[in-house]
Order: structure tokens, then C-alpha cells, then sequence
């Protein structure tokens, strides 16, 4: 199941200070997704929540004795949009820390800001940079998709290294901390680019249009906002 | 396919993949849990306040069996996580321009 940060990890102010990090986030996405979120892509938006807290019980063998799961990020923001992803983790969050006592009360700020802002930022970050110099095909959403989700992995694991440092309770090396902490999660970040990559790639194959982050793929209806790319 | 049609399906592979496809997932200690382990980190950690929780540790408090008390609280967290979460996202949604409400024929 998935193990996220527990109470007693990191110290009281540091946990605040991620808490109010947090709390700015989810308050920066709540009113991102206005603009992400309609009829047709609210319920889409839940269903994608429901299907990352499913997918985080599935933790698969990785080195060692030890496994990893989804953290999901990047496969809710490129499905539903950055700033709905950031609430889509939050909720999953949430809802395993209140309900299955599963990622300590006190270390929700932390874990908000490990599992669902900085996946969103890099993962999402960088598929968008990807798919603007990639051509524009399913192959490469597929591609960026998988780029964007193996870093964003590694990535959490380094802030949650830099959030030790700052107010760890216990006195381990930081050089410790952060080569084991990257390490394995190099590897998790693997299996998190497959199940990313091979849950947009079903999407795009059976409804493109709604892939928020490959709108302008196979959308020919799709009423635009933004102005049209330049010809390639 | 239907957009419908396409969010049952959507909704049927999380219900399976909780409900059934969990009880199969490995049960080694995670990325963070086993650094925490190898490392000391976790030294000081707390025991979780929802520790009581009729849910906590993915399973259904009073229900022995392993396979159903784990698929239940899967299920359960889907539904409380799509509904939470779609509860949300249907509050926050952008809307149609108001069209102006049509006068009532008489009141109520």
C-alpha cells in the first residue's frame, strides 16, 4: 500500500511551513481549475482521482525487498490539467491520511507538497516542454508522458531530501538520506513512466479529445483559447 | 465511444484494480518506508493518529478475510475519493453563461 510520509518524521515548524506551502498550492489550483474544469471534465477530474488512489494501492517490486507505487501526478495533470491535478493528489492524500491512516496528519503539508505540487510541476512541466519540440503524434505525447513521470519521481524524493534537512528529527547524513532516497527512487520513477505512459496512451487511443495535455493533437472541433502554433 | 460509456469503463478499472488487483500488489516496504528503515529516519515516527480508523492500513475493521477486507476498503476509498473529488471539481466548474431564468407562470 502506499507509505507516505508518517507524523514524527519531520519536526513541528518545518511541518507547518510545509503546511502553509501546501495550503497556498492547493489554494493556487483551486482557482487554476476554473479554467480546466467544465461539465464534461469535472466528473472526468473524480473519476481520475478515484483511479490514482487505486493505482497507489498497487505497489509493484522494485531492488531489493522494495517496491514503489504511482504518485500520480503527472498522469492527472496531463489528463485533467495542472492545477486540477494538484487537487486530484491532494484529495488522495487527504483521504488516505483521514481515512486509512495512511501518511501522517502533521506531514499532509509535506506530503502535498512532495506528492502533488512538485510531480505536477516537473512531471507536467516537462511533457508541455516536450510536446512543443516533439512532432505532434500520439507516439510522442506517449513519450513526453513517460519523460515528464520518470523525473517527477526522483524529483519528490530530492525535496523530501532538502524538507529532512531542514527539520528531520533524527541526525542522519543528509549525503545518506538523499543518495538512498534518489536512488531507489530512480527506479520507482520507471514504473511510474510505464503506468503513466500506458494509462494516456489508452486514453488518447479511445478519446483523445479528452487528453487536456494533447488538446491540440486530434481536436478538430476543439474551440481554441490560445493562438494557433506556428506550421512546422 | 460515449463519453458516458467511457467514464463507467474509466470507473470499472479503478473498482478492480482496489478491489481485486490490490490483493496482489507487493508487500515489501516502499521506496521512503525502507530508506526510513535502513537509515534511522524513522526513529522518532508517531504512531498514526487514525490508527483506530474502521479503515486504516487498507482494511475493513471486523472483516478477517484478507482478500475481502482489503478489496472492501479499496472500493470504499474510491468512492470516497471520487466523491469527494468529484464533489469538488463540479463546485469549482466553470458554467455555461447564465441564461436568463425563464418568469414563472404564477408563484408557488
Amino acid at each position: 500500500m502506499g507509505v507516505h510520509v508518517p507524523d514524527g518524521f519531520i519536526n513541528a515548524p518545518v511541518s507547518v511551513g510545509a503546511g502553509v506551502v501546501a495550503a497556498a498550492g492547493v489554494a493556487l489550483a483551486l482557482r487554476g481549475a476554473r479554467r480546466e474544469l467544465d461539465d464534461r471534465t469535472a466528473p472526468l477530474a473524480g473519476l481520475t482521482a478515484a483511479f490514482i488512489f487505486a493505482a497507489q494501492m498497487l505497489n509493484f517490486p522494485v531492488a531489493g525487498g522494495t517496491s514503489g507505487h504511482l504518485l500520480g501526478g503527472t498522469l492527472a495533470a496531463i489528463l485533467v490539467g495542472p492545477y486540477t491535478g494538484v487537487l486530484c493528489v491532494s484529495v488522495v492524500l487527504l483521504v488516505q491520511g483521514l481515512v486509512f491512516a495512511d501518511g501522517g496528519i502533521t506531514a499532509l503539508g509535506v506530503n502535498i507538497v512532495n506528492m502533488a505540487l512538485v510531480t505536477v510541476v516537473v512531471g507536467y512541466g516537462l511533457f508541455r516542454l516536450l510536446i512543443r519540440v516533439l512532432p505532434r503524434s500520439r507516439a510522442s505525447a506517449a513519450a513526453a508522458s513517460f519523460v515528464g513521470a520518470v523525473v517527477s519521481v526522483p524529483a519528490a524524493a530530492v525535496v523530501f531530501t532538502l524538507i529532512y534537512a531542514l527539520g528531520g528529527t533524527t541526525d542522519v547524513s543528509i549525503g545518506k538520506v538523499a543518495t538512498a532516497m534518489i536512488g531507489v527512487h530512480v527506479l520507482i520513477g520507471i514504473g511510474e513512466a510505464l503506468i503513466t505512459a500506458v494509462t494516456v496512451s489508452s486514453v488518447l487511443a479511445i478519446r483523445p479529445d479528452l487528453v487536456y495535455g494533447a488538446r491540440g493533437l486530434a481536436a478538430p472541433l476543439e474551440l481554441r483559447t490560445e493562438p494557433a502554433p506556428a506550421a512546422r | 465511444m460515449r463519453t458516458k460509456r467511457f467514464f463507467a469503463v474509466f470507473l470499472l478499472v479503478s473498482l478492480v484494480l482496489a478491489g481485486i488487483v490490490s490483493y496482489y500488489a507487493s508487500s515489501s516496504p516502499d521506496g521512503l518506508e525502507k530508506v526510513a528503515a535502513d537509515k534511522g529516519i524513522a526513529a522518532k515516527e508517531k504512531s498514526h493518529t487514525m490508527k483506530d480508523s474502521p479503515l486504516a492500513d487498507y482494511g475493513v475493521k471486523g472483516v478477517g478475510d484478507g482478500r475481502l477486507s482489503g478489496g472492501l476498503a479499496g472500493v470504499i476509498g474510491v468512492g470516497v475519493v471520487l466523491v469527494l473529488g468529484g464533489g469538488v471539481f463540479w463546485a469549482v466548474r466553470r458554467r455555461p453563461a447564465p441564461v436568463p431564468a425563464p418568469v414563472p407562470a404564477k408563484d408557488a
